[in-house]
């Protein structure tokens, strides 16, 4: 199974600590708590989860931009999470990032040729002519006129601006590609150009695709298969159609119910859950289930869900689950089947 | 039934900046009815936040705002500032889409929120307390007495939401204008906030316009729904029927560029695109604005302004080629 693996996280712990000064002492946030997963080969894996879940630590871990504190990254089976910055180098052609912000992640003061041309450049692959016809390759295969070469990044909109960050992030042909929340800064229409482009991208090229979001419409649009983060823990992991179609977690039945729809009939007639309280902090995480202190269906689960720590268990082949209340073959209560609390 | 109580007629916004005009908003027209949730949709720079903004006159010295806004039978745009004052914050209320800058973080919530009450309606500060803890109670705060005290940097964005909305009731406000109220908000805090604005709409009556990019915001919660393009209006229509039958190219396109669940068999088809951009607003187009984007349009659309016509009772829209695809 895993020598199928494109990208592999074992057991990845990331804890920050905060607010050591002199006097010692301080705290720890716990950003994510033993997340395992595994990106297959030509597979978009969409990571969903809301602020502070942890999903883009797990991306800047698997692009060694931050340390792990313990667990281990394997690219394409092999052990990436102690290589030195040097040892990473010769990796760094197979495991690229597109970034949320396409006006930060640009150089401002490179020309948008030299942007996407630069990981050539850099890894010494091409120059002179080679390295031009490589680039203007790129600018058409993003959909990019080949004339902006020359212009500098202020000078582009917003999705053109994300098309050269995915030409960087694509020039190499990288075996895997780590994008993290890469439409969220964009306009609607503009957004829909650029999904269109990746899922485009990705059938042509084949790479394996790791897609941090908060949209499950992206995800559903887009991904292979969804894997749902809370507080640091990863809560549900499943092929997309099973996930939309049987959410099991009660927190991935919230979002899905919470998740608003374009369509007023639609939007106006469906039940949803609404979420009591706000997410805890990850300075200190709660006991046990760490979604129990909001989970609707916690007196189902008591005293078990604030005291033992779920396992992520097999609840259908390929359909992992982190919930007291489910096991193999036995789902999870409806959350919607409780009185809805709409005012 | 429909009773107008703001109306919105003629509406240009242009900013004078070093650059040029920048004309924001160009002759735009609408009324919120009593109790009615107005949606503005539209997406980045197309003139919906400097619409609600130049209603109460918040936009900087640049702006220079011509048209009618008559709310309760007097002229917002015409109205010396010192009444403008007494009518912003009490009759008419904001709600931004930043709960973490919107609020002082140097004081505490109740506080902020006191200030609105001693201020428009004169009360003491022990009133205002009281009111101020039942107002935080209205809008779902749990432990209201003891959150009063609190910081902003103590709450959580979407607890900061509910104190903004809190602070915008305080003086039971006709209308509330709500600017991307939910859009830095997760999805669940998003719910919660969206079933609040309802029940204050039920409750006290009040007429909400809300502003967002956000079609499926809209279609939960908005009766009637305008839809911008580059500072004019392009089709305005009830909700049900906007979703269900658009007749603008752009408002078709932009349903369209929503990723939805797909059920059908085989391949899923690819989401629309609106190729092109939007038009610079240094010069206010002698055509359709959407002409250059818009598989529709043609000579006619690209030599004139289209007027809004209506297509159906209550459904207006600004084109040449209006109808379903």
């Amino acid at each position: 199974m895993s020598d199928a693996a494109a990208l592999e996280v074992r057991n990845l712990v990331k804890h920050y600590r905060v607010g050591t000064g002199i006097t010692g002492g301080g705290s720890i946030v716990h950003a994510v708590d033993d997340v395992s997963f595994e990106v297959r080969r030509g597979e978009l894996l969409g990571l969903v989860g809301e602020s502070g879940s942890g999903k883009s630590t797990v991306a800047n871990c698997v692009m060694r931009l931050t340390e792990p504190t313990s667990g281990e990254i394997l690219l394409r089976g092999s052990d990436i999470t102690h290589l030195s910055r040097r040892e990473m180098r010769p990796l760094r052609r197979e495991l690229h990032m597109v970034f949320q912000d396409p006006y930060s992640s640009l150089n401002p003061r490179m020309s948008c040729g030299a942007i996407v041309g630069e990981p050539l450049r850099l890894h010494g692959i091409a120059k002179g002519g080679e390295l031009r016809t490589r680039v203007e390759e790129t600018f058409d295969l993003v959909g990019l006129r080949s004339e902006l070469r020359y212009r500098y990044p202020h000078e582009l909109s917003g999705g053109q601006r994300q098309r050269v960050g995915l030409a960087r992030a694509l020039i190499l042909k990288p075996s895997v590609l780590i994008a993290d929340e890469p439409v969220s800064a964009l306009d609607v229409s503009v957004q829909a150009s650029i999904l269109n482009l990746l899922r485009d991208l990705q059938r042509e090229m084949g790479f394996s695709c790791l897609f941090i979001t908060h949209d499950l419409a992206t995800v559903e649009f887009l991904c292979d298969r969804v894997a749902v983060m809370y507080l640091g823990k990863l809560v549900e992991l499943a092929p997309r159609e099973e996930l939309f179609a049987s959410p099991q977690h009660p927190y991935t039945q919230a979002l899905l119910s919470a998740a608003v729809v374009p369509d007023p009939e639609e939007q106006r007639t469906r039940k949803r859950t609404v979420l009591e309280g706000d997410v805890p902090s990850p300075l200190a995480p709660p006991s046990g289930c760490r979604f129990h202190t909001r989970c609707p269906l916690e007196p189902r689960s008591a005293p078990r869900s604030s005291e033992e720590e779920p396992p992520l268990t097999e609840f259908t082949p390929g359909h992992l689950v982190a919930c007291h209340l489910v096991s193999a073959g036995r789902p999870a209560p409806r959350l919607v089947e409780e009185p809805a609390k709409i005012a | 039934m429909a009773e107008p109580l703001l109306e919105v007629s003629d509406l240009s916004v242009r900013f004078d900046t070093d650059d040029g005009p920048v004309h924001a908003v160009d002759k735009l027209s609408f009324t919120l009815n009593r109790g009615e949730v107005l949606g503005i949709v539209g997406e980045s720079g197309c003139g919906k936040s400097v619409t609600c903004m130049s209603l109460v006159r918040l936009l900087p010295e640049t702006a220079v705002i011509s048209g009618n806004a008559v709310f309760d039978g007097v002229d917002l745009l015409a109205l010396p500032p010192k009444r403008l004052r007494a009518i912003r914050g009490r009759d008419i209320s904001f709600v931004f889409q930043e709960p973490m800058t919107s609020l002082n973080p140097v004081f505490r919530i109740g506080h902020q929120i006191g200030e609105v009450l001693t201020r428009h309606l004169g009360l003491s500060r022990s009133d205002a307390r009281t009111r101020t803890i039942e107002l935080l109670d209205l809008v779902r705060i749990p432990s209201p007495a003891q959150r009063i005290d609190e910081y902003p940097h103590q709450l959580s964005g979407g607890m900061r939401q509910r104190v903004m909305i809190a602070m915008a009731l305080a003086c039971n406000p006709r209308v509330l204008i709500a600017d991307e109220p939910t859009t830095a908000l997760d999805v669940t805090i998003q719910a919660g906030v969206l079933d609040l604005m309802r029940d204050v709409r039920e409750r006290l009556g009040t007429s909400i316009v809300l502003i967002t990019h956000n079609l499926g915001v809209v279609a939960d919660i908005a009766d009637r729904v305008v839809v911008m393009y580059a500072g004019r209006k392009a089709e305005e229509a009830p909700v049900g029927d906007l979703y269900a039958a658009p007749q603008h190219p752009y408002t078709i396109g932009l349903l369209g560029a929503i990723p939805r669940p797909y059920h059908g068999d085989g391949e899923r088809p690819r989401l629309r695109e609106i190729p092109g951009r939007v038009p610079s607003l240094r010069e206010l187009p002698q055509m359709c604005a959407f002409a250059d984007r818009c598989p529709r349009a043609d000579e006619l659309s690209r030599s004139q302004v289209p007027e809004l016509r209506f297509v159906r009772p209550d459904h207006l829209v600004a084109c040449f080629h209006p109808g379903p695809e």
